[in-house]
């Protein structure tokens, strides 16, 4: 324990915590939309954006997050257009991305190891006014998914409906374009590119197999999330492991014991109350995930 | 009293060249119940789907309340009930959470839910005898069941128009009866509604009138016509390809 008391081991938790809430209170929105993917594609356009910034000697992170915002807004206006040809076009600009990124970091002579600290998050380095940006970009985040939630849960759960409700679709689906890049761009440095869809994507997947409503999962995911982080970082500094893995290793260890959990209680609940819970659904019932 | 709500003038919708509306006029005034039949195909989907501006007409008008489409804003005075849900998605939602959706025409996006809203959902589940699974996830309930949802995440709006795409297709007696009774309040409250139907069921005594849609005309404006040839039959079942044959509930896709 002692080596929190570290500045950076507190900087590396206080981030790692600021991204295990707000990943996943986006990433709900993105799960339910069936593109829990999307922040994989643009954390590999934000790789060509930290290759920008250190070629030219910008800050990485603020070019990531104009060249990820644009690389979202373009993923958005493909699946709008709903064209067949969007999924190649989403294949060209994802390894365009990552392509475009490892070339230009070799061309700025950076490190090997920098380039690492990218694909895979370097929590320890963070820096105070990273944590800042962290940290502001973070509580906006969650303000906008928490604040929005119930019209970014009607146009993620019938766009043409919120259509027809008269509400601003176009508007709210390139909002949440803009927070996938800027959330990608500062989990960046928590779990790097590679990593940052599970971040958004698992404590969901983990939450949705014991709630009964949207809300719920989405407390549930956000609490898995902060778990996840702070257990990851605790894990990374005793046995000395890659903070970013261990983060992701720890949101996918709880979907693990969340499923168990709950196969246990369900089987129990059958046990005491038999038939009680079948019986009482129609024959048509769909219990589907997917 | 009568004024016009939906005016469609010789409207035309074509996908990738090929026409699936050509010259449809229609209108609907103030406390009509109309119903749009016509065989798969014929185009009587893309005519309600144009009406609501999720089509683009190639040529032609649609006016509601009296307004361009292009520039109609008051969407709170319409509801809608597609013919199921497009995206299902694996994060589950309660009927609660569904049916409140409907209030967001009226609420606008930045204003949070107040009294009303809840009220307006509790009235809502109620007219469609939904009450008691309002925390219940929707894919646990049966197909009908959740038609009956989408008919009060509708209603949850108080709408002035109901606009219904096979809001019978595939459900349950229960349901229908269900449905036919919130549907007949919603009349008798001085409501308007188009509804696109395969068969009427229950909903006839309701209809005020009907137009046939076939190949993308009109080819009849008025009275409901009699069921015909094997339809007529009272044993006829009525089975379509994507009606009850549907392997799952309307949230799985």
């Amino acid at each position: 324990m002692e080596l929190f008391q570290y500045p950076y081991m507190q900087r590396a938790l206080i981030g790692a915590l600021v991204i295990g809430l707000a990943a996943p209170a986006l990433g709900i929105y993105l799960v339910q939309r069936r593109l829990a993917l999307i922040g994989d594609g643009v954390g590999h356009v934000a790789l060509t954006g930290v290759g920008a910034g250190l070629l030219l000697n910008r800050s990485p992170v603020l070019v990531a997050v104009i060249v990820a915002t644009a690389g979202a807004i373009t993923i958005e206006l493909v699946r709008a257009r709903g064209r067949t040809s969007g999924d190649l076009a989403l294949a060209l600009l994802f390894y365009g991305g990552i392509a475009g990124g490892v070339m230009l970091v070799g061309l700025s002579d950076s490190t090997s190891a920098n380039l690492n600290a990218y694909l895979f998050g370097s929590l320890v380095t963070i820096q105070t006014t990273d944590l800042i940006t962290i940290a502001v970009l973070g509580a906006a985040i969650l303000l906008t998914m928490l604040g929005l939630r119930p019209a970014l849960f009607a146009v993620c759960h019938d766009e043409e409906y919120a259509r027809v409700s008269g509400l601003p679709v176009r508007t709210l689906n390139l909002l949440l374009a803009v927070a996938t890049a800027v959330t990608v761009t500062i989990a960046m440095r928590a779990v790097g590119v590679l990593l940052i869809s599970a971040l958004m994507v698992v404590p969901v997947a983990a939450a949705q197999q014991v709630t009964r409503g949207f809300r719920s999962t989405m407390a549930a995911a956000m609490t898995l999330g902060l778990f996840a982080a702070g257990s990851g970082v605790w894990v990374a500094a005793t046995a000395d492991t890659a903070p970013g893995a261990s983060v992701v290793l720890m949101a996918i260890a709880s979907f693990g014991v969340v499923a168990v959990v709950a196969a246990l209680w369900r089987a129990l609940r059958r046990r005491a109350v038999p038939s009680a819970a079948p019986a009482a659904e129609p024959h048509e019932v769909v219990l589907e995930r997917s | 009293m009568t004024s016009p709500v939906i005016t469609v003038t010789h409207g035309v919708v074509g996908y990738d060249g090929r026409p699936v509306l050509r010259d449809v006029s229609l209108s609907v005034t103030t406390g009509e119940v109309v119903a749009l039949l016509g065989a798969n195909g014929s185009g009587k989907s893309t005519l309600i789907r144009s009406i609501l501006g999720l089509v683009p007409l190639s040529s032609g008008s649609v006016t509601l309340f009296d307004r361009p489409l292009r520039r109609f804003r008051q969407w709170h005075r319409i509801g809608y009930v597609p013919q199921r849900l497009g995206a299902g998605s694996g994060v589950p939602a309660t009927v609660g959470e569904v049916v409140a959706s409907g209030r967001l025409a009226r609420r606008g996006v930045l204003r949070p839910a107040g009294a009303a809203d809840r009220a307006a959902v509790d009235a809502a589940l109620r007219a469609v005898g939904l009450a008691d699974r309002v925390r219940d996830p929707v894919a646990t309930l049966s197909g009908g069941q959740q038609q009956r949802t989408l008919i009060a995440r509708a209603l949850a709006g108080r709408p002035e128009l109901l606009v219904l795409d096979e809001p019978t297709a595939g459900v349950d007696a229960e349901s229908q009866e269900a449905f036919a009774g919130a549907l007949g309040e919603f009349v008798d409250g001085g409501g308007t509604v188009l509804l696109v139907a395969h068969e009427l069921g229950p909903l006839r005594p309701l209809i005020s009138r009907a137009v046939v849609v076939h190949a993308g005309v009109v080819v009849h404006d008025g009275a409901v016509p009699e069921p015909a040839g094997h339809h007529a039959e009272p044993d006829h079942d009525h089975v379509h390809p994507h009606g009850p044959d549907e392997p799952a509930g309307l949230w799985s896709s």
